[in-house]
């Protein structure tokens, strides 16, 4: 187990009748590290959040919340969690503010409420609606009040499924810089999505989850060369780099490199440690840059490498 | 008990905010029971009269007997009678309602009657009076039966040897009548108009106020907030107790309200308010109980909803919160007497005529016993709606 670990869990299993909805899943989430559960939908992502926010009994496994083992009755555990959940969960005939402090009060919130409820407003930017009903609110603020409501009683954990699902771009990009502001103050923060490019924005450590068993775990990079990705560097130049190639593909974390025309294609290990080399190569040569592409494999190659479908499919 | 008041708290705010839940407590039934009082309310107040008209183109002793008939009526206020002789004139005066019956005695009546010959007394009756009519038409029959009597006791007489008619019919008609009917009130409901229906809206609206609260669980399903509630750290039955109180609570206080204006602006009369108290609290426990169960059997609030209205609608009337059911006879008295409405309103009509909340007990133990078995069915299966999916 993680020394610092905030969530720990084990062989969560979840069965419907015939269907297994989750089996054996497990993993850790340290404060601090924001975890991304990334899968299509129907992959389990929820299932497994809904037994580790204890709201759901698990037919097998452990989960531990912060030295507490959650079940579906455990008060201690579940007060170290904060949940947004898929679906928007604000009372819509009341204000933003009373929303906040109805679940402040059934937290049994230790401070200063009040104060607790104006700094979250201010967090997710409704101070200014504050005292509207919620049914007056856009479909992005309600989203962003819905993520204030999980985050009122300052938990240790934080649950996110799907936060994103429906939302317009400019919310969305808020709701973003919001969990990527809350790893930074030592939030745990497990986060659900079966968008690539928040994963790969925000998490740590991604478990990628299909037919409701993670099938991989680790960084981006690490899954990525898990699985036999390059990354690839598109240099421009303003000559014939062709007698470039041997010396760039002797660099450290390259691969290969080859030349066509006044381009050349380099393939890495890691792209960012070999760029550098790479310029003061074509610099040292005489050669001008005249512009720089880098692309590396994502976790939508991944996935299709693991499984054989697209994530979205 | 923190997290259970939180959450009671939580919906009797959302529910005072909720217009058409104000509306349905408060101001529908108080308006109804306004409406009724006035419309209906002056009928209990003022005696029963009558008008009738007498065409008497016979002149004779037995019209006249008629007439002096109708005059002991007139006397007690019942009708309001007046004489002519011009049948037509009579038939005119029904006609423009002035009278609700007409009797047209025709020329040659009482010596038709005491020769024993065909005689007719016909009555004419205005149809928009249905009840001076039917009294009217009761008087008639009354004097027929009454003559035809007379008759035979006269030709009784006579077969047996008698030897003077006249003296016989006199005879026959001054005897007393030997049974007279008293008026007289059972024991039990003392309601006046306006605290019948004081009573019987509040009763009926009970039922529908109450729903809220428990609709309510199946609201947070269907609005996403039962996750959130469910994984917040407290027992999942604070969830279920928080929505009952609230229900409870929003259920007493329009009863409250109504009991109050009834009594200040219609004059209702509750009495005892200790006994007023425990039926109303009984009556909510009951219609929690009722509400409970729709919602354990239904999937919607809209459903439920639906089909509470639908129930509350028919023990509402089987139980007498509209009209009195005390005459119902048959299957419809047993059916009646399960109903808590009638319990209820039985127990108000023993308040409101000064009884005390010693002779209420059988009323709020049956009302209590509809809750605690309806309550227990719909709790067993409501518990099942506070959890995850």
């Amino acid at each position: 187990m993680v020394r610092d670990a905030v969530l720990e869990c084990a062989g969560l299993r979840k069965t419907y009748g015939d269907l297994v909805a989750v089996d054996d899943v497990g993993f850790t989430i340290a404060a601090g590290e924001t975890y991304g559960l990334l899968g299509p939908n129907g992959a389990g992502k929820t299932t497994t959040i809904s037994m580790i926010a204890g709201l759901l009994d698990k037919d097998g496994g452990i989960a531990v919340v912060s030295g507490n083992e959650i079940t579906t009755r455990s008060t201690d555990a579940k007060a170290a969690i904060g949940l947004v959940p898929q679906d928007l969960a604000i009372y819509p005939d009341l204000t933003g503010r009373e929303n906040l402090r109805f679940f402040g009060k059934l937290y049994a919130f230790d401070g200063d409420l009040n104060q607790r409820v104006d700094e979250v407003l201010d967090v997710i930017e409704l101070a200014d609606r504050a005292d509207d009903q919620t049914k007056e609110y856009s479909g992005g603020m309600k989203r962003r009040l819905n993520i204030g409501i999980g985050l009122l009683h300052k938990p240790e954990l934080l649950i996110l499924d799907e936060p994103t699902v429906g939302v317009d771009p400019q919310s969305r990009n808020a709701i973003l810089e919001n969990v990527e502001r809350l790893g930074r103050h030592g939030m745990a923060v497990l986060y659900t999505t079966h968008y690539m490019e928040e994963a790969e924005r925000l998490c740590d450590r991604v478990g990628i989850i299909d037919g409701g068993a993670i099938i991989a775990e680790g960084t981006r990079r690490e899954l990525v060369s898990r699985v036999g990705g390059r990354d690839r560097l598109h240099i421009e130049t303003k000559g014939d780099p062709s007698a470039l190639i041997p010396r760039v593909t002797e660099l450290p974390d390259v691969e290969s490199c080859t030349a066509t025309g006044s381009s050349i294609e380099v393939v890495a290990f890691d792209a960012s440690r070999a760029l550098p080399d790479v310029i003061f190569a074509v610099r040292d040569a005489g050669l001008g840059v005249q512009s720089v592409d880098v692309s590396e494999p994502d976790l939508e190659s991944v996935f299709l490498h693991l499984t054989g479908k697209a994530l979205r499919e | 008990m923190r997290a259970t008041l939180t959450i009671a708290n939580k919906d009797l705010k959302q529910r005072l905010r909720d217009r058409s839940a104000i509306i349905l407590a408060l101001l529908v039934p108080l308006g109804m029971a306004f409406i009724m009082d006035l419309t209906l309310g002056p009928l209990a107040d003022e005696s029963f009269n009558t008008a009738v008209v007498i065409a008497d183109a016979d002149g004779g002793p037995v019209a006249a007997r008629f007439s002096a008939l109708l005059d002991g009526f007139g006397e007690e206020g019942v009708v309001t009678v007046t004489v002519t002789h011009d049948e037509a004139a009579a038939r005119a005066m029904v006609a423009s309602h002035e009278a609700s019956t007409a009797y047209l005695i025709p020329e040659g009546f009482s010596a038709a009657t005491a020769s024993n010959g065909s005689a007719s007394l016909m009555v004419v009756t205005d149809p928009d009076q249905p009840i001076g009519s039917l009294v009217g038409e009761a008087f008639a029959d009354g004097f027929v039966a009454e003559l035809n009597a007379v008759r035979l006791s006269v030709g009784t007489a006579m077969a047996l040897g008698a030897s003077n008619p006249a003296i016989l019919a006199d005879a026959a008609v001054s005897e007393p009548t030997p049974v007279r009917l008293a008026e007289g009130q059972t024991e039990g409901r003392g309601f006046d108009f306006a605290t019948f229906y004081a009573t019987g809206i509040t009763v009926f609206f009970l039922f529908f106020t109450v729903q809220f609260g428990v609709l309510g669980i199946i609201e947070e399903r269907e609005d996403g907030t039962m996750p959130r509630l469910l994984a917040a750290p407290i027992p999942a039955r604070s969830i279920l107790v928080g929505k009952l109180l609230a229900s409870f609570a929003m259920g007493v206080a329009s009863a409250v309200v109504l009991w109050l204006s009834t009594t200040f602006l219609m004059g209702a009369e509750w009495g005892s308010s200790l006994g007023v108290i425990l039926l109303i609290a009984t009556g909510v426990a009951a219609a929690m109980g009722l509400t409970a169960t729709v919602a354990a059997f239904t999937k919607t609030a809209e459903q439920a909803g639906s089909i509470t209205a639908f129930i509350v609608v028919i023990l509402g009337i089987l139980g007498g919160t509209f009209f009195p059911v005390t005459r119902v006879t048959g299957a419809l008295t047993l059916l009646s007497r399960v109903t808590p409405h009638f319990w209820l309103m039985e127990g108000f009509g023993r308040l409101s005529a000064g009884e005390s909340i010693v002779d209420i007990l059988p009323a709020v133990a049956a009302v209590m016993a509809f809750g605690v078995v309806f309550g227990t069915i719909g709790l067993f299966r409501v518990r099942n709606l506070v959890r995850y999916r």
